[in-house]
């Protein structure tokens, strides 16, 4: 590429950070779009070439068909996983920010729950839900739990950093001022750890679903009121192979869409003021 | 000769024989004796480890003495401190007139109620068209200038400062010291300066409190018989240079004690 004699000079690096930048902008979202392709031809390719029948693997075709002749009751069982995860991440936003203010405040109360919050999270939630179904009889309120159980942490410790991370001179400023606790709280270590708590309810996100799930595996019961995994077990047991693939797709792109969602969130409130948030836009 | 008459100078504050040890035997500050009246830029200086910003944290109340006592003259008052930092502390969430507002807010003063005296901070500090600017998108001049808004905004009754222009670079720390000089003109402000440079501390104050390490102390008081205003004549003047030789004499002094 040649630069006329009066056009601005752009010199070869010039041209190559262009270059880059575009390379970057459209290889962002095409080279996955050519990859998912490229997967699902060799997908049906290699049903077809090694006649594999629909009951052991499904040609991608017959996956979409299937996800939009069961829609009804594939959406009904979306928006019953759906409703779980959602009320999970809210109690976990809840309890996480409050048992992390609660910390901060007191050492005393940190020092005496603190462990307990982590041996709760590295416990396995499959090894304590068949308990916590022994014990609670609404079925909604031990799958709650459960997504509870996995979500809440993310939150806790984030926060925790978050609100311990104030700058110290903010804080000396904040003594010499002679603020109170409440306003030390409101007016700095909260705003300090919104970057941190964001992080962390991204993660939560994701694992409010996965606990959700998880949770209704191990419940197992089925009728109308169940959820997307129970879906995908009862397909299992009638070899409905293509179903299970459709129900595996929803909860994928369902925690796609929560992460996306919370990353959206996450961008919004810091775009302002945090770097995280900044560089992008610029 | 003493420093210019300023009229009446009251009293402001007063250290006597203070020390500051930490676990029983580090010896921070050895035997304080400081007194503060009202207008006097008072500059601590000192290599590192002499004491100077542990002097300023006790005045500021954030640790107590070992032994010794500081005395507030009238008492301790809601109103008697404002503190700039060696960086410029604003909280990046917050805009410029928010940061300002701070020492207000704490107070329980509404934004509506002190407009004016957050306008006029930023005046001084020629930052008024940035009310509505975040910190991140300000240079390291303008932060700093933002911080010295809000350690003035109450009119405090004594300001500290603690090497708030030593990161940044020589020609923003000239016309930082310039602001400051015609800012303290203009609010009769008092203020308390640390900070490790010579020059610095010669072109700003009337009293020089040159100290020294371990155990950190106060070596000597060097007065600063210019008049203000002082501008960029002063700066190139025998009398400078000769009151520069003096201070820096005094700190070499404090230096090979303990070298």
């Amino acid at each position: 590429m040649s630069i006329a004699e009066n056009q601005p000079l752009y010199d070869a690096d010039d041209l190559k950070r262009y270059r880059a930048e575009r390379f970057e902008r459209f290889g962002k979202w095409l080279l996955p779009v050519a990859v998912l392709i490229a997967m699902i031809w060799l997908w049906d390719r290699i049903v077809v070439w090694n006649e594999i029948p629909h009951f052991i693997l499904p040609r991608p075709g017959l996956v979409l068909e299937t996800l939009i002749k069961d829609w009804p009751m594939l959406f009904n069982a979306l928006l019953v996983t759906l409703q779980i995860t959602m009320m999970a991440l809210a109690v976990a936003v809840i309890g996480g920010v409050g048992l992390a203010v609660l910390f901060t405040q007191s050492r005393l109360v940190e020092m005496s729950f603190y462990p307990y919050a982590v041996i709760l999270q590295v416990t396995p939630v499959v090894s304590i839900a068949p308990l916590i179904f022994i014990y609670v009889d609404s079925r909604t309120a031990g799958l709650l739990i459960c997504a509870w159980l996995v979500a809440f942490f993310p939150v806790l410790a984030n926060t925790t950093l978050g609100l311990n991370s104030a700058d110290h001179n903010l804080r000396d400023l904040f003594r010499i001022y002679g603020a109170s606790r409440w306003q030390t709280l409101r007016y700095l270590r909260l705003p300090a750890a919104l970057p941190y708590f964001l992080g962390g309810l991204r993660i939560a996100g994701g694992l409010a679903l996965i606990g959700a799930v998880v949770a209704e595996y191990v419940a197992g019961t089925g009728g109308i009121g169940s959820g997307l995994a129970f879906r995908i077990l009862e397909a299992g047991y009638r070899l409905n192979i293509p179903r299970m693939f459709a129900a595996l797709i929803l909860i994928a792109v369902t925690g796609v869409v929560i992460f996306a969602g919370l990353s959206f969130l996450s961008h919004m409130l810091l775009r302002k003021w945090h770097e995280s948030a900044v560089k992008r836009e610029t | 000769m003493t420093t210019p008459p300023l009229g009446h100078r009251p009293p402001v504050l007063d250290m006597s024989n203070v020390t500051k040890t930490f676990n029983g035997d580090v010896v921070a500050l050895r035997d304080m004796n400081l007194g503060v009246n009202s207008g006097d830029f008072i500059s601590l200086l000192g290599p590192s480890g002499c004491g100077k910003s542990t002097a300023l944290r006790l005045i500021a109340g954030l640790s107590t003495p070992s032994s010794g006592r500081i005395t507030w003259a009238g008492g301790q008052s809601e109103n008697d401190l404002g503190v700039v930092f060696q960086e410029p502390t604003l909280m990046p969430w917050a805009t410029v007139a928010q940061n300002v507002w701070l020492p207000f807010r704490l107070k329980g003063q509404s934004y509506a109620s002190v407009k004016d005296e957050i306008l006029d901070a930023l005046r001084l500090v020629g930052l008024e068209k940035f009310l509505e600017a975040y910190p991140r998108e300000l240079s390291g001049g303008m932060k700093m200038r933002v911080s010295i808004a809000r350690a003035m905004v109450t009119k405090p009754r004594l300001i500290l400062m603690d090497e708030p222009f030593a990161a940044l670079d020589e020609i923003t720390r000239f016309r930082l010291n310039d602001d400051l000089l015609r800012l303290k003109a203009k609010i009769g402000c008092t203020v308390i300066f640390v900070t490790h440079s010579v020059f610095e501390s010669v072109f700003l104050s009337d009293r020089i409190v040159v100290m020294a390490a371990r155990p950190g102390r106060v070596i000597r008081e060097v007065n600063v018989d210019a008049p203000y205003p002082r501008d960029e004549a002063f700066r190139t003047s025998a009398d400078y240079a000769a009151l520069c030789r003096q201070a820096s004499d005094a700190l070499h002094e404090a230096m090979g004690e303990h070298a």
